[in-house]
């Protein structure tokens, strides 16, 4: 890991909500260094502010406390014109596929919109069909199929997939995957997994799993994060975390989910 | 071999729609479980697993209808009976049932006591509050909840205590069989392990006489089942026990299913995951042949001319597939 090929990092990021006696830190005195090209994932609970950590890195609230670093500067987006280009080099893909659709807008403008963001306004019709298919066919889509529906007619696998497709066209520096498929059954899931890790071969894009999913999370990262109540407990390399856990919370995690080969110890719950 | 406890033969349901266009849900369906037994359905999403589940109690309404076959709940067969007579008689005493999201069942205005009181007063309507406060005690203490809990509103409660709550609540009256429609998968990691573990205490504690457990998550069906079913567009495509479905499996669907697991132990990472191409068809108009047919690797011309039927293998295994057990295995290993 050296300085030069590090593309987000964080230093002691801090999180505070409400003041008084309301006063909760969700995220405390965080650090982390994703390099570039990097499969991470972040690990915890529900309530263990993983997802508030993304809102930060994705700049959507603001931070209370220390810094984040993108490619070595420090970020800017104190305009909204910083704010968009920021977000030209950082996506995400949410949970839940339903409430992340303009209900109102049809899935060509979703994608052309895509289009638009990467500067491709002026290029004609015909050649914005050409890539809409393409990242449709990415996606194991029908383009001619899709055109002129809206996102309620397609199924929850389909519209995560659609999602996929957007980012396919944006071709982003980092993309950063909330929960992305606990919202459906096991068998899209590898669908799901095999098209983003695809993506990422092909793009060489930062992939970043916010996940309570520890299974998911060993299989597809190079290395994991396990948070904690808003602290970072332990970091490592995927084998190490997952195989050989130092910290008691990240073995009472990998003991809670029911394995295959090894007996399900049943006798230690909580 | 114990008694057997629920037996269901044949069964088909339906979903009738407005526009006269009937959707199969469950489709001659036969299974059989044993006392002190537990089975599990594994299945896509719309694959019947919950509409199976619902069929099972023998209480349709609609757009739900009952077409044909039996279900018999130790030796007593109840798919021909009314259902009024059903909801008195059957639910909840023969047979219980704990939805997906059961936690959301409770009223949030009245205490966990008084749902207890409703269910048992309405099969025994003699039974005096203290006793009834009594019997949910030692239930509850029985299954490792705190007792208070009686006292409390269930907003009061967290999630996975509440799912506890409700499946204490659901076997309170001994029913012979339960099924649980993906009890778990609304909860955490933790939770869901108290929840399995709670589930394992009714069958030994004799609150339940055998299980059926609906749920996608293998890992899930493999350490709380004893038996496992693979569902696929409304019928079964393959039948035997938990290990031998799970590390070997007959069906390509099952077998798909199988390559689709994650979970976190060693040796995971060097496995490819493999996703099973394409949707499942549509139950208006399912294919006449073998319904697997448009996603399955090994399809031929043969299987779309008539419908499969189910075939027997060694160890009481049942599976559904125009090739037989070897010409499947061979083509397995040639991959």
């Amino acid at each position: 890991m050296t300085e030069n090929n590090s593309c987000l990092k964080g230093v002691g990021l801090t999180k505070v909500f409400g003041m008084g006696k309301t006063r909760t830190v969700a995220v405390d005195h965080v650090d982390f260094d994703f390099c570039e090209g990097e499969i991470v994932s972040i690990v915890g609970e529900s309530g263990s502010g993983k997802t508030t950590l993304a809102k930060m890195l994705l700049g959507l609230i603001s931070v209370t406390e220390g810094e984040i670093y993108f490619q070595g500067k420090k970020r800017d987006i104190s305009t909204h014109r910083k704010k968009k280009e920021y977000w030209k080099s950082i996506q995400a893909i949410f949970q839940d596929p339903y409430s992340s659709y303009n209900i109102f807008n049809r899935i060509d403008t979703v994608l052309l919109d895509c289009i638009n963001m990467r500067g491709g306004r002026h290029l004609p019709q015909e050649k914005k069909v050409e890539i809409m298919t393409e990242a449709c066919g990415f996606v194991n889509l029908k383009f001619e199929e899709l055109t002129n529906k809206y996102p309620f007619e397609l199924s929850g696998g389909q519209m995560q997939r659609l999602m996929i497709a957007r980012i396919f066209i944006l071709k982003p520096k980092i993309l950063l995957a909330d929960e992305p498929t606990s919202m459906i059954d096991a068998c899209s899931r590898a669908t799901i997994l095999d098209m983003l890790l695809k993506l990422r071969n092909e793009t060489g894009m930062t992939l970043i799993f916010i996940t309570h999913d520890i299974g998911l999370a060993y299989y597809v990262s190079d290395s994991v994060y396990i948070m904690e109540r808003g602290k970072l407990i332990e970091r490592g390399s995927a084998d190490e975390v997952i195989l050989n856990p130092k910290h008691a919370y990240t073995r009472r995690l990998i003991n809670d989910v029911p394995k295959i080969h090894e007996e399900w110890d049943l006798s230690t719950v909580g | 071999m114990g008694n057997v406890m629920l037996e269901v033969k044949d069964l088909t349901t339906k979903y009738i729609t407005r526009f006269q266009e009937d959707v199969y849900a469950v489709d001659h369906v036969s299974l059989k479980v044993e006392e002190g037994k537990s089975l599990g359905i594994a299945g896509e999403s719309g694959c019947g697993k919950s509409t199976l589940a619902l069929s099972l109690m023998g209480y349709y309404f609609p757009p739900l209808h009952y077409m044909s076959g039996d279900i018999i709940i130790d030796g007593r067969n109840i798919s021909k009976m009314e259902p009024d007579d059903i909801r008195k008689s059957i639910l909840g005493k023969e047979i219980a049932y704990i939805p997906q999201a059961a936690m959301n069942a409770l009223n949030p205005t009245q205490k966990v006591i008084r749902f207890i009181e409703d269910v048992v007063q309405a099969h025994d309507p003699f039974m005096t509050r203290k006793d009834i406060y009594d019997l949910a005690r030692s239930c509850f203490e029985t299954l490792g909840l705190p007792a208070n809990v009686l006292e409390k509103y269930p907003v009061e409660l967290s999630g996975g205590m509440k799912q506890r709550t409700v499946i204490a609540i659901s076997v309170i009256l001994f029913p012979k069989v339960l099924i649980a429609d993906e009890p778990s998968s609304a909860l955490d990691v933790t939770s869901q392990k108290m929840v399995i573990k709670m589930l394992r205490n009714l069958m030994e504690n004799g609150f339940i006489k055998s299980m059926i457990f609906i749920t996608h998550e293998l890992p899930l069906l493999k350490n709380v089942t004893d038996d496992i079913m693979v569902m696929y567009a409304g019928q079964i495509v393959e039948k035997g026990t938990a290990e031998q479905t799970v590390f070997d499996p007959i069906h390509p669907y099952a077998k798909g299913l199988m390559g689709s697991i994650i979970v976190p132990e060693s040796g995971l990472r060097k496995v490819k995951l493999t996703a099973i191409p394409g949707v499942p068809p549509n139950l208006k108009k399912p294919p006449h042949g073998c319904r697997f047919a448009d996603r399955c690797r090994y399809v031929t011309a043969e299987c779309r001319m008539h419908p499969i039927e189910i075939r027997q293998a060694d160890g009481e295994r049942e599976y559904r597939c125009i090739f037989s057990e070897d010409e499947l295995r061979k083509a397995y290993q040639n991959d």
